[in-house]
């Protein structure tokens, strides 16, 4: 095993602890790695670091890998030569002699030959500690205590369980480190083809970093610059203008440019109670978006609406879904209300650069759609956006008033998993080229 | 991805982290260990290191230090919305240009006078060379002259967060290759590379391009033993027993649920004023007085004042 060994171990248990790692990024922390040395363990964390992660969360992952890696590192105390025979004599021999650095390397050595490094599912623990304990020899050991029933056959036996004991805690501390990868890579999957309502409140973190993902998406678009240089159509005027200091010969030509419009988004999120189970994530949605865009005003109703933009901003994603859950979540939704709310107190929001996105189900529990409201507003706005987290085959039946709103929408989604939702961005980018 | 064993090196400047701490102390910055990390590897890989973190915290003054403490020249480029290669590589000299387009008609003559044919005439004016875009006429900006610069540079691109995307796509190839490209030139690459510092507020994110090719360090607020050492350094007036009690106080603000906490630099502000005051020891009625100058908020002020006493109290131990 060379010296590289271990760090690029260390590299495949950082990706799985999240942090993207290039290939050309591994070979330049081991470069870094050369330049510091290995003997300082504070320096060495943060040196990869500050070579290998790019934001703070990264940094604070890549430092809880580190601290897991390097523990079960073993101090190279005992001579290499001992490595480990399956004869059980070394192993007993060892066992009495109770050196426990001399053991944690005979495990080490024999978790290299079972390719511990390769394991990756939970089920797998006891194959992995059997193979390991009998690389090591422990057969003939148990052979031998069968034998004899003297005082050694005794230490033997506890201390056999002892071992037992620290290879399977080496294994689990493996698992730890080299399944997270794929696991993580396959419960993400997962995640985004699971049906929202359905989603464990366990899982509402890794959720949040994936809607964060796909409201960045949104925001690169949308942040991009507002002028366009026309390229041919000379501005004259500012071009004389320009080049007065040279006699007016031009050396600096001005072309004309075509403004872009930042497009304004307003965003209504139903938090009723027949939405219960994913007005969590809409919120969650609708906190990355206030994150990423600067000209957004948000609204959320059921019975009636208000005004959340200063919720989401000044607090932290917990506490404001939280307080805007109390403030006017659950509770049957009542859209005829909520628009005509929205139309009485905010309508001047909206001009012909507005969007406006509605997140929510159109069951307004046989209440007055008041459709002529939505038709009004999709009038004045540039377009109207509706995502529905019902099954497309659901919309219309019952209190649902789903078609009803839908000529005066100019795009209509159902939104249920997530993967849904990164569609559908994709399509509102595709719109605004 | 080319690796700066084929780039050319500067001579050996900082021999280890070690080496690193001292010298900044020295120059009166005093780094924490990561920071020092940063500074070494920085040197060794001949990377450049982008610097995040809340204002206030020293990101800039690192670059200067580096500058005082390698004695190299200091050049800041500070970055915001709109700032362009014109401004921030070369311009040409148009003036300049003009005058030699000038130049160039009177003496046109002189030296085409005797020739016989067109074709001569062209020919002689091909053994001029082609002076209208040359190094002559070049007018460098920071990330030239840093580049140009025979013993090295530091090269400060403050606030890369507040440029465009376009022109962090731009800096690319100064960062990893220590060159630029001019198209009427072609390639000019560095003699020395220069120590590039960059900073970040955090104000949007970076493309993943950029920090890819950068050491990445965050720089927080620092903990107490840190902290009263900047103190010592900065403010030497203020003796240990006062250094103590107001790093503590400062930092307890700090854990209060404040909208701007107070940085390095508020602290050292805050221990000058005290010095000028000829504070001995905190009190309330001083804290309460000169609290204006740690917290630049209304609401802040607001918050701390009602837990004062308590916080001084415990400050002073």
């Amino acid at each position: 095993m060379n010296a590289t060994e271990p760090l690029r171990r260390f590299f495949a248990a950082a990706r799985g602890a999240g942090v993207r790692i290039s290939s050309a990024e591994s070979i330049e922390a081991m470069r870094a790695v050369d330049a510091v040395g290995f003997a300082d363990r504070a320096v060495l964390r943060d040196t990869l670091g500050l070579v290998l992660a790019k934001t703070v969360e990264e940094k604070q992952a890549l430092a809880e890998c580190f601290d897991l890696y390097f523990r079960r590192e073993t101090p190279e105390s005992a001579s290499p030569e001992e490595s480990p025979d399956s004869s059980g004599e070394g192993l007993a021999g060892l066992l009495l002699g109770g050196d426990p650095a001399a053991i944690a390397q005979a495990m080490e050595a024999a978790g290299e030959a079972a390719g511990l490094p390769n394991i990756r599912f939970f089920t797998q623990r006891n194959l992995y500690t059997r193979r390991i304990l009998d690389l090591m020899g422990l057969r003939a050991v148990e052979a031998a205590i069968g034998e004899r029933e003297d005082d050694e056959a005794r230490r033997l036996t506890e201390a056999v369980a002892a071992l037992r004991a620290t290879v399977r805690d080496f294994v689990e501390r493996s698992l730890v480190l080299f399944a997270r990868e794929e696991t993580e890579a396959f419960r993400e999957e997962l995640l985004r083809s699971t049906r929202l309502s359905n989603l464990d409140r366990r899982d509402y973190d890794r959720m949040r970093v994936l809607v964060r993902a796909i409201a960045r998406k949104l925001a690169a678009r949308y942040a991009r610059p507002r002028r366009r240089r026309l390229r041919g159509q000379l501005d004259l005027r500012r071009t004389i203008r320009r080049n007065m200091g040279w006699s007016g010969i031009p050396f600096v030509t001005v072309w004309k440019e075509k403004r872009i419009e930042k497009p304004r988004v307003v965003v209504l999120c139903d938090v009723s109670g027949s939405v219960a189970a994913v007005s969590q994530f809409l919120l969650m949605f609708l906190y990355a978006l206030n994150e990423v865009l600067a000209d957004i005003r948000s609204f959320a109703f059921a019975g009636s609406l208000i005004e959340v933009s200063e919720i989401l901003e000044h607090q932290p994603i917990e506490p404001a879904i939280a307080e805007i859950m109390t403030r006017i979540g659950f509770g049957s939704s009542n859209y005829g209300n909520s628009l005509a709310d929205f139309e009485e107190g905010w309508i001047g929001l909206i001009d012909r650069r507005t969007t406006v996105l509605i997140l929510g189900d159109a069951r307004g529990n046989r209440t007055d759609p008041r459709v002529e409201i939505l038709e009004r507003i999709s009038n004045r706005a540039k377009r109207v956006v509706w995502l529905n987290p019902e099954y497309r085959n659901a919309w219309g039946t019952g209190d649902s008033d789903m078609f009803r709103y839908a000529p005066h929408c100019q795009m209509l989604r159902p939104c249920s998993t997530l993967r849904d939702l990164e569609r559908v961005v994709t399509d509102l980018l595709e719109m605004t080229r | 991805m080319p690796y700066s064993a084929d780039l050319p090196r500067g001579p050996a400047r900082v021999a280890s982290i070690e080496a690193v701490e001292q010298g900044l102390a020295s120059c009166g910055y005093i780094p924490s260990r990561q920071i020092a990390t940063a500074v070494y590897l920085a040197e060794r890989l001949s990377k450049p290191v982008l610097v995040e973190g809340p204002a206030g915290v020293g990101k800039t003054e690192l670059a200067k230090s580096i500058a005082a403490w390698l004695s190299l020249p200091l050049i800041r480029m500070q970055c915001y919305e709109g700032l362009d290669e014109a401004k921030a590589l070369y311009e040409w000299k148009y003036g300049k240009q003009l005058l030699y387009t000038q130049i160039l008609r009177d003496k046109i003559g002189e030296v085409l006078g005797d020739a016989a044919s067109l074709d001569a005439a062209l020919h002689r004016l091909h053994g001029f060379g082609d002076l209208f875009f040359s190094a002559d006429f070049l007018e460098p900006r920071p990330l030239l002259r840093a580049l140009q610069e025979p013993g090295g540079a530091v090269l400060l691109v403050d606030e890369v967060d507040k440029s465009d995307q376009e022109f962090e796509a731009f800096l690319l190839e100064i960062l990893s290759d220590y060159q630029v490209t001019i198209p009427e030139l072609g390639r000019i690459a560095a003699t020395v590379p220069p120590v590039v510092i960059l900073t970040s507020n955090s104000m949007r994110d970076l493309g993943d391009a950029l920090k890819r090719r950068c050491l990445h360090l965050h720089i927080g607020f620092p903990d107490a033993a840190l902290e009263e050492r900047i103190i010592a350094s900065r403010v030497p007036e203020a003796d240990a027993a006062l250094r103590g009690q107001l790093v503590r106080f400062v930092q307890s603000l700090r854990g209060l649920d404040l909208k701007k906490p107070p940085s390095v630099s508020e602290t050292i502000d805050w221990a000058r004023v005290l010095v000028l005051l000829h504070a001995g020891a905190l009190s309330a009625e001083f804290v309460r007085e000169t609290l204006n100058v740690l917290l630049k908020f209304e609401v802040d002020i607001e918050t701390a004042g009602r837990q004062l006493g308590e916080l001084t109290a415990r400050a002073r131990g």
